[in-house]
């Protein structure tokens, strides 16, 4: 089952794909900016996501807060999110609506700065800092998401610093770095355009042309920090937190093979082998046999560059001590090697996989953000079209060599959260 | 194509074209022999579908003092049959790529299997087998409830999920079903055994209150046929419908502190007892809700996020079920802020019910939820939602066919005359969880109540 895609450049070089799908008179437009968390400078940790909420607070045609609303008015869904690499923008909304969605893209994309103001800059602070308080620092766990990358990635490194920043770096920015960014990052040739759903070929491109042609090449982005890392820790890290928290979790992380090489494929059928659904490895050991946990995940963060990494994520019962959750999972780790993956566990993975995949490209916003996805990265969208065919090629070999050369004691690194109570117990008996 | 530049090259807005036309996926009824009801809409884009089983075995058909049993038999459901242990029910599903979702709501629960169609067949054969004679092991039984006992633990460390179930607890009286989370609590899960669990299973899950749903890639003699074949052997006999209790745990307004040490934000809700979803001005009270919290571009989280910075987001909205749901208004804030936050959340409840809403304010609310319509349905399981949701409500088979003209129908008055109406400021519980000492140090400027203190471990 292949989507269908069509591409062109502008003379200024923006990259477009279009996506036809004529199904329902639906849209989606999906902007991917090849900037992220990794592109801060030192003492601005945070900035890149600050940067996106400012995208909202309107530009030189647009009034604070009026792109919401006229997405919202013309009966449509949008958002934004910052990650390590990249900064996405996405609307969908009834076609009829697509040069409106084009039209508020380009106008930020030019015009951004004639709206940028000190007051709005201090307001999306605050809700910033509100954001971090809701998704991290008032959740149980929720520091992981800063702790991880700190834990796995050297000091020197672009993805070793908090997305959602310090306080205090937020309190750093300024209108200065708002224009700094802006002028670096936020270009045509910097950007892909990505347009799913009932439209027509030609009068799009001619809308594509008009809106954001005249839009001036960037500068070129700024030569990165290095991002090179080893294939393996060369040790086991651990950090363990007493936390605020009434059952112990596990995050067992490794260093893995790029999204998108030959041998990431390899490792995401691996991780689902271990924890996608309750037919995988960890559910059926600790959940349903050895009942020491509530809970099992396994995940790839499906970086492009540097190294990814696989990650299992694992919640005791009450009463299992983090010790005994990490000497289980550590056990089903190492299980791999006396016991091998076998075809039936890769047919399983690839089948759920398979109809994952197609579920998930019933909405024209991720088929959007895919086709972003792969033409950022590899500067190929047609690549969501392989997706399927590189995970069926995967071999149960394969999946055990990837075991050998990754999954060892030599390439871990262990967050656990342990309860506050039970570690204070422990330390004072 | 050129057109007018203003100053800077800039390009003026675009006019908009004139929308294509929509319809939601047409959907034909069976019934089946044993009086289960069959909706089948086909639906084709990618070779996708959907299958729900919809059994009148929802949280409020539960015995009294058994709360979370209604979940606890729908997990059960796929953990042992007569042939196959829970392992080999996931195994077997998962090596056809088949994802089953068992969803327990108030009124009904819903088992849901996504597959490909190539695979759709066997899936919805293998449910049929394994649902219709479910073995209930020992084992399974304690580990299901151990493993919510763990849910319950963690999620008294979990602000916001907390603030829900504590929510529940100051709007509901104690004898309510409502007032108790869906999953149940730690005494009501530890006292259910296994014979109540078979009990159950045998009054709620009756041919006569089955509903089965299918949406996808499949014309409708297939799925007819297939459906017979995997349900067609379920018991005659319908279950009674339950209903609970919905009325308040008091009159008058409440002002609820729940304290949690350390906390870095003070989660908020605010509201009271609802309408039931069958209400002749369902409109108006969607719409309402619309302009007050629930877009965006609301009142409420345009004060309180972009106007004042207290918080990420902050919406409202009506939990829509048979009997009276709750109207609650959420959101997190800087700790330091929560009573001026719950003061602004309550200026704009009374606002909304002194004067008409402006008229750009009704036409973005109406114009989002006419847009959104096409949107909403892009996938299987979304369709199969709305069949399975109009079925619970028994909403009329044109249900879809005229929403969004109803929605466009609305007026300034209809809105004013629906927050008068369904809107109470004087029934409002406020609660928070958070730090209680700078909560406490708030209340001055709040004082409208007496406060109750509670702690979450009391069950009531």
């Amino acid at each position: 089952m292949r989507i269908p895609i069509d591409t062109f450049r502008l003379p200024n070089g923006l990259f477009v794909v279009l996506s036809m799908d004529q199904t329902a008179p639906i849209v989606a437009v999906n902007l991917w900016y090849h900037v992220g968390s990794a592109n801060e400078r030192t003492g601005r940790t945070g900035f890149a996501h600050l940067f996106e909420h400012m995208l909202f607070q309107g530009s030189a045609d647009v009034d604070s807060n009026e792109h919401f609303e006229l997405i919202q008015r013309a009966g449509g869904t949008l958002n934004g999110s910052t990650w390590l690499d990249r900064t996405n923008y996405f609307e969908t909304v009834p076609s009829n609506h697509l040069e409106l969605v084009l039209w508020l893209e380009s106008n930020r994309m030019g015009h951004l700065l004639p709206a940028m103001t000190q007051q709005k800059l201090d307001n999306q602070r605050d809700v910033v800092k509100n954001e971090r308080r809701w998704s991290l620092d008032n959740q149980p766990y929720g520091s992981w998401w800063e702790r991880l990358p700190a834990l796995c990635y050297p000091l020197e490194h672009p993805f070793h610093h908090s997305l959602i920043g310090s306080n205090e770096d937020l309190d750093a920015a300024s209108l200065e770095d708002i224009g700094d960014f802006f002028r670096t990052y936020y270009t045509p040739d910097n950007a892909v355009l990505s347009i799913a759903g009932d439209f027509d070929p030609a009068r799009t491109r001619a809308w594509v042309e008009r809106h954001f042609g005249p839009i001036p090449k960037g500068g070129g982005r700024p030569s990165a920090t290095s991002d090179a890392m080893p294939p393996r820790f060369g040790g086991w890290r651990r950090e363990v937190v007493p936390d605020n928290v009434a059952l112990s979790r596990l995050f067992l992380a490794f260093l893995s093979p790029v999204f998108g090489s030959e041998a990431y494929y390899a490792a995401s059928v691996c991780a689902a082998v271990l924890g996608l659904k309750k037919g995988s490895r960890l559910y059926r050991s600790l959940v349903r046999d050895r009942r020491l946990a509530s809970d099992t995940k396994a995940f790839t963060y499906d970086l492009s560059k540097g190294s990814d990494l696989l990650v299992l994520d694992v919640t005791g019962l009450a009463g299992v001590s983090g010790e005994e959750l990490e000497v289980a999972v550590a056990a089903e780790v190492d299980a791999l090697r006396s016991k091998p993956v076998t075809g039936e566990e890769v047919g399983r993975a690839v089948a759920l996989l398979e109809s994952d995949y197609v579920t998930a490209i019933q909405s024209a916003g991720e088929r959007a953000d895919r086709l972003s996805m792969f033409a950022t990265y590899f500067g190929d969208p047609s690549l969501i079209n392989e997706q399927v065919e590189r995970y069926r090629k995967v071999t149960a070999k394969a999946v055990n060599e990837f075991v050998r050369d990754r999954l060892g004691s030599d390439n871990r690194a262990s967050l656990l959260y342990v309860p506050r109570e039970a570690a204070t117990r422990t330390a004072a008996a | 194509m050129t057109g007018a530049t203003q100053a800077g090259g800039r390009v003026p807005r675009p006019d908009s074209l004139p929308p294509r036309p929509y319809r939601f996926p047409r959907f034909e009824r069976r019934r089946l022999d044993n009086g289960g009801k069959l909706v089948i809409a086909p639906a084709r884009k990618l070779p996708l579908a959907t299958v729900c089983i919809v059994a009148e075995a929802g949280a409020v058909t539960e015995p009294a003092g058994r709360e979370g049993i209604a979940q606890l038999v729908g997990d059960l459901l796929l953990e042992g049959s007569a042939g196959y242990s829970g392992a080999e029910i996931a195994e077997r599903f998962e090596r056809l790529g088949a994802v089953v979702e068992i969803e327990t709501q108030w009124d009904v629960s819903v088992i849901c299997v996504s597959a490909l169609r190539q695979h759709l067949e066997s899936a919805v054969q293998f449910l049929g087998e394994v649902v219709r004679a479910p073995s209930f092991p020992e084992r399974e039984v304690e580990r299901l409830k151990s493993e919510r006992r763990a849910e319950l633990m963690r999620q008294h460390t979990e602000p916001r999920g907390l603030a829900d179930d504590m929510f529940s607890r100051v709007v509901y009286t104690a004898a309510s079903r409502y007032s108790r989370p869906i999953g149940g609590t730690e005494k009501s899960v530890t006292s259910i055994s296994g014979q109540d669990v078979q009990r159950f299973f045998d009054d709620r899950y009756r041919a006569g209150g089955l509903t089965i749903v299918i949406a996808g890639d499949v014309d409708v003699d297939d799925g007819d046929r297939m459906t017979r074949s995997a349900f067609g052997g379920w018991p005659a006999g319908a279950p009674v419908i339950a209903t609970t209790n919905d009325t308040p745990a008091r009159d008058g307004r409440g002002l609820h502190i729940v304290p949690k040490a350390d906390a870095q934000q003070a989660e908020l809700r605010i509201g009271h007892v609802g309408v039931p979803r069958n209400h002749p001005d369902y409109y108006s009270i969607v719409i309402m809700n619309a302009v007050l919290g629930g877009l965006f571009s609301s009142r409420i989280n345009l004060n309180l996020r972009e106007r004042h910075g207290y918080t990420y987001g902050a919406f409202s909205g009506f939990d829509w079920r048979r009997q009276c749901g709750p109207f609650s208004v959420s959101t997190a804030v800087q700790t330091e802020v929560t009573a001026r936050a719950a003061k602004e959340v309550i200026a704009e409840i009374d606002r909304i019910r002194e004067a008409e809403v402006s008229a750009a304010e009704l036409s973005l609310a109406t114009s989002y939820l006419d847009g959104v319509f096409p949107i909403r349905y892009e996938t299987t399981e979304s369709i199969a939602d709305a069949l399975v949701t109009l079925n619970t409500f028994g909403l009329p088979d044109n249900f879809h066919d005229v929403y969004r003209e109803r929605i466009r129908a609305v007026t300034t008055h209809d809105v004013l005359r629906a927050a008068r109406e369904y809107l109470t400021p004087d029934a409002l519980q406020v609660l928070m969880v958070g730090d209680a000492g700078p909560l406490r140090a708030q209340l001055e400027e709040l004082a409208f109540a007496p406060v109750t203190l509670h702690n979450p471990k009391d069950e009531s």
